[in-house]
This record gives structure tokens, sequence and C-alpha cells, in this order.
């Protein structure tokens, strides 16, 4: 089995008396996509950013390629090549899809300390940026300021931005939520591909895409994870049949 | 393409009309003999510069500082400091007073940069009314420091005799000087716009509108804000220097909150972030401290009514009234 490229051991949350993370455990191989599900309020986004650094966890590790990024900022860790998207879009409302995408570019080759040279027509920049756009399907609206882009857009905003980013793993805090169908659609297939170039661990709440995309599945319940496996095995898991699925799964 | 267009847009145009404004009222006032209206037009352009270099930080980076009478009177006392050990002929710290504007703009950018590196590591790590507390508090240690030191004037200010020199030119005469100042503004003004059009300012802007998707995707807001600071006190202290050689005379009032809040006001009343928005909200200041000034003690009365009235319904300042902001990046 290859190396994990990111792995948790052992983190521990509270918030108050709130156990949100209890003991998790988990790792994300390369080629694959791990599914996080769970009721809401399982903590399953508290997880994501303790992993991507945005909140330190009380107890425990993340490593990711084998070094240990407990300590480093969410920008080192981004830096690193752990790119990640929000459960709420989360877009800088007066640039553009595109200016949103070239800005990413420049992260990539670690060039935002330059001070002269304009980035408008930059081909450098635009040249990648647009690709990443077109990716997704939004190079019609790269000059759309990402305020006057719909709900579904900014999704796809997301994914372009770590596509730009080159990033080696994915987090992605439930990617499909409020898409419609035809685009969940689109995206699942975007994602299924995506595994390839860069290992995803992905919250998700729509269980079509779950079971379509998953290659394990792991189960949070109240901060812990109650069960892992392939989307057989958790299928068919009275545990989580009874703590989760319900009759989603049958 | 619209970047590949030569048309002017609006913008430019009011901008380049912001910008010639002091420059039109200096040369009148110079034929026509009105010495009094090329110094005013001189306080506009150094106001105005003062204003451009906290633009950085306020407009571009979204950092509120109370603090940037920090950077103006440090620049203020070192014209002065040079100035007056040159005509003793003794040194400032082991360096040569040489009263040269040249050197002393690099000894104040120095000074100012180094004093913004340590605000800044440390007001930056917080933000809102905790910034804005931190920014001041630096710049009120600096105000007790110059009233406590009795060397240089202490509390009532130390005068310049003879302004510093500028490769030979007459910086007595109002004309020269006025030319110096706004060329200083020139500089500041492109280097605002260089610097808002480059990536830096592309990521400078993200981490206004959105730190935490800039740290996403690998840039830590905290570095770009910081640099940011200390190139916004350098221009500011830059504009404080001319101030002291304008005045002949730099005082502890360089450095008082109420300077920080003024450089607020300029930026405001004019246009938050916008190229000509400092520039803009100086001349009407000046102005209006000009004609109301000789009416009432009580201008400022009528300064906070126009403040109010661009607040309230011109939002983006003077320079949106004068042309309505485009969509930017892309
Ligand atoms: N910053 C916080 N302070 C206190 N409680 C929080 C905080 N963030 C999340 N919680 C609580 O932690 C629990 C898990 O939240 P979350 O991780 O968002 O769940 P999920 O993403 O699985 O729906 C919820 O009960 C939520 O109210
Ligand atoms: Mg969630």
């Amino acid at each position: 089995m290859a190396e994990p490229i990111l792995g948790v051991s052992g983190l521990r949350k509270t918030f108050g008396a709130l156990k949100v993370t209890d003991g998790v455990s988990l790792d994300l191989r390369p080629g694959e996509i791990h599914a996080l599900i769970g009721p809401n309020g399982a903590g399953k986004s508290t997880l994501i950013h303790q992993i991507c650094g945005s909140l330190a966890p009380d107890e425990g590790r993340v490593f990711f390629e084998g070094r240990d990024v407990t300590a480093s900022t969410p920008a080192a860790r981004a830096r690193a090549g752990l790119g990640r998207t929000f459960q709420v879009s989360t877009v800088i409302p007066e640039f553009t899809a595109l200016g949103h995408a070239m800005l990413a570019v420049q992260a990539r080759q670690g060039t935002s300390f330059r001070f002269l040279r304009p980035v408008a027509g930059d081909r450098s920049l635009r040249e990648p940026a647009m690709a990443a756009l077109a990716r997704v399907g939004l190079e019609n609206r790269a000059h759309v300021p990402a305020a006057v882009l719909s709900h579904g857009e900014r999704r796809r905003l997301e994914v372009a931005l770590v596509l730009a980013l080159g990033s080696k793993a994915l987090l992605m805090d439930e990617p499909m939520a409020g898409m419609g169908s035809e685009g969940s659609r689109e995206l699942t297939a975007l994602l299924s591909e995506l595994r390839r170039e860069a290992p995803i661990l992905m919250v998700e709440h729509d269980m079509d895409a779950v079971f379509a995309l998953a290659d394990r599945i792991s189960v949070l319940v109240y901060g812990r994870i109650v069960a892992t496996g392939t989307p057989d095995e958790i299928r068919r898991d009275p545990v989580v049949r009874q703590a989760y699925l319900g009759d989603e799964a049958s | 393409m619209p970047e590949r267009s030569f048309v002017p847009s609006r913008g430019l145009v009011a901008s380049l009309a912001v910008i010639a404004l002091p420059l039109a009222l200096a040369l009148w006032a110079s034929f026509a003999g009105e010495t009094f209206y090329v110094t005013l037009a001189t306080r506009i352009a150094i106001l105005g510069l003062a204003a451009t270099g906290l633009n950085l930080a306020l407009g571009l980076g979204g950092l509120v500082s109370l603090g940037h009478a920090a950077f103006f009177g440090i620049g203020g006392y070192v014209a002065g400091i040079v100035a007056s050990h040159a005509m003793e002929g003794t040194s400032v710290l082991g360096l040569p007073a040489i009263s040269e504007m040249a050197y002393v703009w690099l000894l104040a950018a120095v000074a100012a940069g180094l004093f913004a590196l340590v605000m800044g590591a440390i007001s930056l790590r917080t933000s809102g009314v905790a910034f804005i507390m931190i920014t001041l508090a630096f710049a009120q240690m600096i105000f007790y420091l110059a009233i406590a030191w009795p060397g240089y004037g202490g509390e009532d200010g130390l005068p310049i005799t003879l302004r510093n020199g500028f490769f030979g030119l007459r910086t007595m005469r109002p004309m020269p000087f006025f030319l110096i100042s706004f060329g200083a503004l020139l500089f500041g003004l492109a280097l605002f716009a260089v610097l808002k059009a480059s990536r830096f300012g592309a990521a400078l802007q993200a981490a206004r509108q959105n730190g935490v998707r800039l740290a996403s995707l690998g840039v830590e807001p905290f570095r770009i804000r910081l640099v940011a600071f200390v190139l916004s006190g350098m221009i500011t202290a830059l504009a404080g220097a001319l101030y002291a050689d304008l005045n002949r005379f730099v005082s502890p009032s360089m450095l008082s909150w109420h300077m920080s809040g003024e450089l607020i006001v300029l930026v405001v009343l004019g246009g938050v972030g916008r190229l000509a928005g400092p520039l803009a909200g100086a001349t009407l200041y000046v102005l209006l401290e000009h004609v109301l000034g000789g009416l009432t003690e009580r201008w400022q009365f009528f300064l906070g009514l126009a403040l109010l009235a661009v607040v309230l319904l011109g939002r983006g300042g003077l320079m949106s009234l004068l042309a309505p902001k485009g969509v930017r990046h892309g």
C-alpha cells in the first residue's frame, strides 16, 4: 500500500464541554477520494479546520508528506501543497473570477512580493489562470466580479483555485452543497478525474456523490470515527446504518 | 480587450484633473505674484502626499492606522534635526549632518520604515479596534518623547533657520520649493499606482477583502500587510520632512493624534483606495480651511459637514462623485 500523503493521529478538540473531535485518526492515500460523512454537528468541518490549520487541536498531530505540520499556519500548509475549498464559498468580492485564479497562480509561483510589473495583461499569470477556469467551465465568466457570480459558479471557482494552485492533496468541505443536480454531476466527473492529480479528503452530504466517488468512506458521529471502509463495507455496516445512513443506504 | 484600448477612462481624467489643480494654482499664483497661494498649493501637495502614504495602508490594505502622525513627525524631526546640526556644523548620531533634502528624505524614510516595522510587527497581529489603539499608542509614545526631550525644542518645537537644500535650487523661494514638493507628490502617486497594479497590490487588496482566502492560497496576509505598512510609513515620512521644511519649523503637533486623525479624514474625504483620493481630500481640506478659516474660527464644523455628506452620500468620497468606480482585477 502506498504511503499516505496526509495523516491525522489522535486529534482532540473541545469547545467547552463539547468534544467536537474525540480522538480522530485517519489518512489519505495517493490517488484516492476519502469521503467523510456524518450527521450535522458531528464535527466534520471542525476536523477539516484542524487539518488545514485554521483551528489548533488540543491534542494530536497532523502529518503532510511525512512532515509534522501541526504547528504550521494555514498559508504554510497551502504552500506545502495542501489545498482546500470552503463549506461556504469564500471569495474576494471585488476580484473577478480571473483575478482570483491569477492570484492563485502568483501564489503558486511565490511571486506576491513583486512590486513593479502590472498584473493586468501578464500572460504568465493569465494563461494558467484561464486554463484553470476552463477546467471548471468558468472561462466565459472570467471577467465577472465574484460578488456577482452565482452560488454554483462560486463553488466551481473554489475548485478552479486549487487547480491553479497545483495542490498535492485537497480538503473539500461539502463541494456539492447547493450545486443543483446537473452541477453536481459535472463536479462529480471533475473530482473523479482530479483524484489522480491530487487525492481528496471530502466532507459531503450528497450520498449519491459520495457512493459514486469515494474509494473509502469514514463515518464521523459525535466527534468519533465509528467506521472506515469501502463504500460497500460502509453500506453493509450495521452500526453505520443505525447511527446515520438509515434508509438512504438501502 | 479593455486593457488594450487607449481611450482614457473617466477615472484617469478625474485623477489627472485633481493632480493638475495644485500645479495650476501655484503657476497662476506665481505669475500673479501671490506667493501666499504658492504656499497654499505646496501645503496641498505635501498633505496630499502624506495621505497618499496612508492610502496605501488604509485604502489598499484596509488598515485603519491612527498612528501615521508618528511617521509624519519622524520625517519632520529628521529634517529639523539635520538642518539644525548642519547649522552648528555637528554630526547626528555619528552621521554627517548634510543639509540636502535627498539625504534628509533618505534618513527620514529609513527611520520611519524601521519604526513602522516595529509598530506593524506588533499591531498587525491584531485587527479592528485593537489595531487602531496600538497604532495610536505607538504614535503617542513618540509624541511624549518629543515633548520630554529638551535637546530639540521639547514642547516649543524646533525652528529651521534655512530650509534644507536641493541640488543647488533656491529652496527658500516659494516656487522652487513648490516644484520639489509637487515632484515628491508625483513620485508618491506613481508609486501608489504601480504598487496597486502589481502582484503585491493584488495580494494586498485580497488581504483587505478576504484574508482567509489569501491564506488558503499560501500567502501570509500578515507579511503582505507588514510590507505595505512599512512602505506606507516611509511615504508619509517623506511628506513630513517636506512639511517641516515648508513651515521651517517642526513641533510635537506633527506627531499628535489630531494629525493622524486628519490624515484619515483626508483619505476618507477624497476616496479610500483611489489614486487621487487623498490629494482631492487634501485640496478640499486646505481650501476649506483657507476660505472658511478666514470667516469663522469654527471652520472645522463645516469640514465635519463636508465629511458627513461625503461619507453618507458619496460613500467612495470625492473621487467617486467625479468618477464612479469600475470593476478591477482581470
Ligand atoms: N467555534 C466554535 N465554538 C463553539 N462550538 C463550535 C464552534 N465551531 C463549531 N462548534 C460546534 O461544534 C459542533 C460541530 O460543528 P461542525 O464541525 O461545524 O459540524 P459538521 O460540519 O459536522 O456539521 C457543532 O455542535 C457546533 O455547534
Ligand atoms: Mg460542516
